[in-house]
């Protein structure tokens, strides 16, 4: 009976061929056609032509790429660490038992399930020039008013608070998971410890979250690299390209020129940014746990 | 450094459940007193009202003669041992034994040095750089132990810390916690569930039972003259038999020692138990130890059981059974006794150790050797 049990048999991968058709046909497959199609000269429509790394080699001398991913790295470097201190930020203010800190942790979760279009839409409202939110407050207080979304410097700031708003739950709520699976004893024996609020958080619980905040900050590193629909739908990448973000560049390349070959180009060196980035983030912070 | 714990007419309330009620009770300069009680009793609130990680509701609590109920947990001078030993899990056992002086500003080589000499005292040198997850449960215990010592706390606070410890490392901790005692002679609290680690490490018991101290005493006095039922039946292993007392013949018998009471299942008893003329009759009962019955031969005077479980601990038998009434006893035979479940033995019991109980539960004992 137990030998029946232990014999690998051939139809037992029957069990996982619903999963592998979904995985290889939709990641693996896409991923290799991608590295395949960015070695060609290729539209939507016709056909492809084996070209080498000449589209490596137009996309890295195009300066829209360059500034693209200017933009992105500050856009990145920026958002990650304001969407890590705030979600911290929140989730220790919120991580108690009250009626108020669970409506307030409705509340601050509640933007992450709007739509990328409702957001901006909410943001254009409080950003646009003339009646805009910012734009009647700033005319109440006699300053002059700043387009937010048309001058550059602002325009990547502006999309930038619209993400930090939209994203921000997620962490929030990863951080006070973490939170409550610290043992309340070991708040008790600090407490007995004679330690201050200030020793107690980073002394004690934010080395017992640490692993969360790495999580934290990796996804939302992979995440703010493919900054989007807020760039497009608020500013467009503009003004003069100085928030146009790499993914924004692609979807220019591929869908608006039809230059597929060029836009799966600029995507693997995306992808191999963002590979990068999330590798450092954990090899620096994971060193920093050794030492 | 030891101090005196005096804690006088404390209550606590959580909303509307009282968990514990008016409770005093003086502690000297190092003495080793266990709260001994059922969960649920509030033993454990009370300790932890006395570390400051319960507020007190009314009443008062000094250590040393000041007052420390108002005080924050870290500055009233106590360490205390958790359950779960509450170890740092991201520091090793030397910064573990170190947080606690480094939060009060100890000079770092006064703290080195601390942590050399009770890491030396328990045996555990070897420890110093790994983190606790890196160690066994018992090596855990004593680096808790550890973070207490390092402090020299006016008091020491344990909360049932044998209890995740496996039987044989737990009879050998307690030990070990009694010899650290003596050698340090600070004043030491232990909350337990447990009578065995109570009556092996107490100078004095609190017998702790719903809401309120039951009886305070030496480990001695708590068994042998429990002051309630609940602290007979609650201390010893196995609890106290108990038959009901159907009728008091004689408050005092003809050598006028005590009672000649008539019990259920056992008919005329002479206890060497004097009565008072108050006694409450109704629910009263006579108590009897299992070490204080024998088994008798088959013709002799006694009274018949009829055994449904044997239990062999080697050096004796225990015997459970029911009477010819129904009521349910133990009785100690020798370690080579050969009854077997389903006989019926003949047993009888020793008169002057008999506890008899009035019908509030309160004990009356054979009257004290002058």
């Amino acid at each position: 009976m137990a030998e029946s049990y232990r014999r690998s048999r051939w139809s037992n991968a029957l069990f996982i061929l619903p999963y592998m058709t979904v995985f290889l046909s939709l990641l693996v497959f896409p991923l290799f056609w991608g590295m395949w199609l960015s070695l060609n000269k290729s539209d939507l429509f016709g056909g492809a032509r084996f070209i080498g790394l000449k589209n490596y080699y137009r996309v890295f001398s195009d300066p829209v790429f360059g500034q693209a991913v200017w933009n992105t790295v500050i856009f990145v470097l920026v958002s990650v660490p304001t969407l890590v201190a705030l979600g911290l930020f929140l989730s220790l203010a919120l991580n108690k038992t009250t009626r108020a800190s669970s409506l307030l942790r409705g509340l601050f979760f509640s933007s992450t399930v709007l739509s990328v279009t409702i957001v901006t839409l909410i943001w254009r409202f409080v950003f646009i020039p003339g009646d805009g939110l910012l734009a009647l407050l700033f005319d109440k207080m006699g300053w002059e008013q700043i387009g937010f979304l048309s001058t550059e410097g602002w325009s990547l700031f502006s999309v930038g608070v619209a993400t930090v708003w939209w994203c921000l739950g997620l962490p929030m709520m990863l951080f006070l998971a973490a939170l409550q699976q610290i043992p309340s004893d070991l708040y008790e024996a600090a407490a007995l410890d004679n330690a201050s609020r200030w020793r107690v958080l980073t002394r004690i619980t934010l080395p017992s979250i640490k692993s969360t905040i790495v999580l934290v900050a990796i996804v939302q590193i992979v995440m703010q690299f493919q900054l989007f629909g807020q760039a497009q739908l608020m500013t467009n990448g503009g003004p003069a390209g100085s928030s146009r973000p790499i993914v924004l560049y692609i979807f220019d390349t591929s869908f608006i020129r039809w230059d597929v070959g060029m836009g799966t180009a600029a995507s693997e060196v995306l992808f191999l940014i963002i590979l990068l980035a999330a590798m450092v983030q954990y090899w620096v912070t994971s060193r920093k746990g050794e030492a | 450094m030891s101090a005196t714990i005096d804690i006088n007419s404390v209550t606590k309330a959580y909303g509307a459940l009282t968990v514990l009620d008016d409770i005093s009770l003086s502690i000297e300069a190092g003495e080793f007193v266990v709260f001994l009680g059922p969960s649920g009793c509030g033993k454990s609130t009370l300790l932890r009202m006395i570390a400051g990680l319960e507020s007190v509701d009314k009443g008062t609590i000094h250590i040393g003669g000041e007052r420390i109920d108002t005080l924050p947990p870290g500055k009233r001078g106590v360490a205390m041992v958790f359950q779960t030993y509450a170890l740092y899990p991201h520091m090793t056992v030397a910064q573990n034994m170190a947080f606690g002086l480094e939060n009060l500003k100890v000079d770092k080589a006064e703290i080195d040095s601390r942590v050399q000499s009770a890491a030396e005292t328990l045996e555990m040198a070897h420890l110093l750089d790994r983190r606790p997850t890196k160690l066994s449960g018992g090596q855990r215990q004593r680096v808790a132990i550890g973070r207490a010592i390092v402090k020299e706390p006016k008091a020491f606070l344990f909360d049932e810390p044998l209890s995740n410890l496996d039987a044989a490392l737990r009879s050998r901790t307690r030990l070990e916690l009694a010899q650290l005692h003596q050698r340090l002679g600070s004043t030491m609290i232990f909350v337990t569930h447990d009578q065995v680690e109570a009556m092996t490490l107490a100078h004095r018991i609190v017998v702790m039972h719903d809401k309120k101290i039951e009886q305070i005493g030496t480990p001695m006095e708590i068994y042998q003259r429990p002051a309630t039922r609940f602290v007979a039946e609650f201390v010893g292993s196995p609890a106290m038999s108990m038959m009901p007392i159907t009728g008091i013949v004689s408050a005092q018998s003809s050598d006028q020692k005590g009672a000649t009471l008539e019990v259920e299942g056992a008919g005329m008893v002479a206890t060497q138990v004097p009565l008072p003329a108050s006694f409450a009759l109704d629910g009263a009962t006579m108590g009897v130890r299992s070490e204080d019955t024998h088994v008798v031969q088959p013709g002799a005077d006694g009274l018949n059981l009829t055994v449904t479980v044997v239990e062999r601990l080697g050096e004796r038998t225990l015997l459970y059974g029911k009477l010819d009434t129904g009521f349910e006893m133990i009785v100690e035979d020798s370690g080579r006794s050969t009854v077997r479940a389903g006989e019926t033995v003949k047993f009888d019991f020793d008169r002057s150790a008999l506890h008899v109980f009035d019908g509030t539960g309160r004990a009356y004992h054979m009257a004290e050797e002058a």
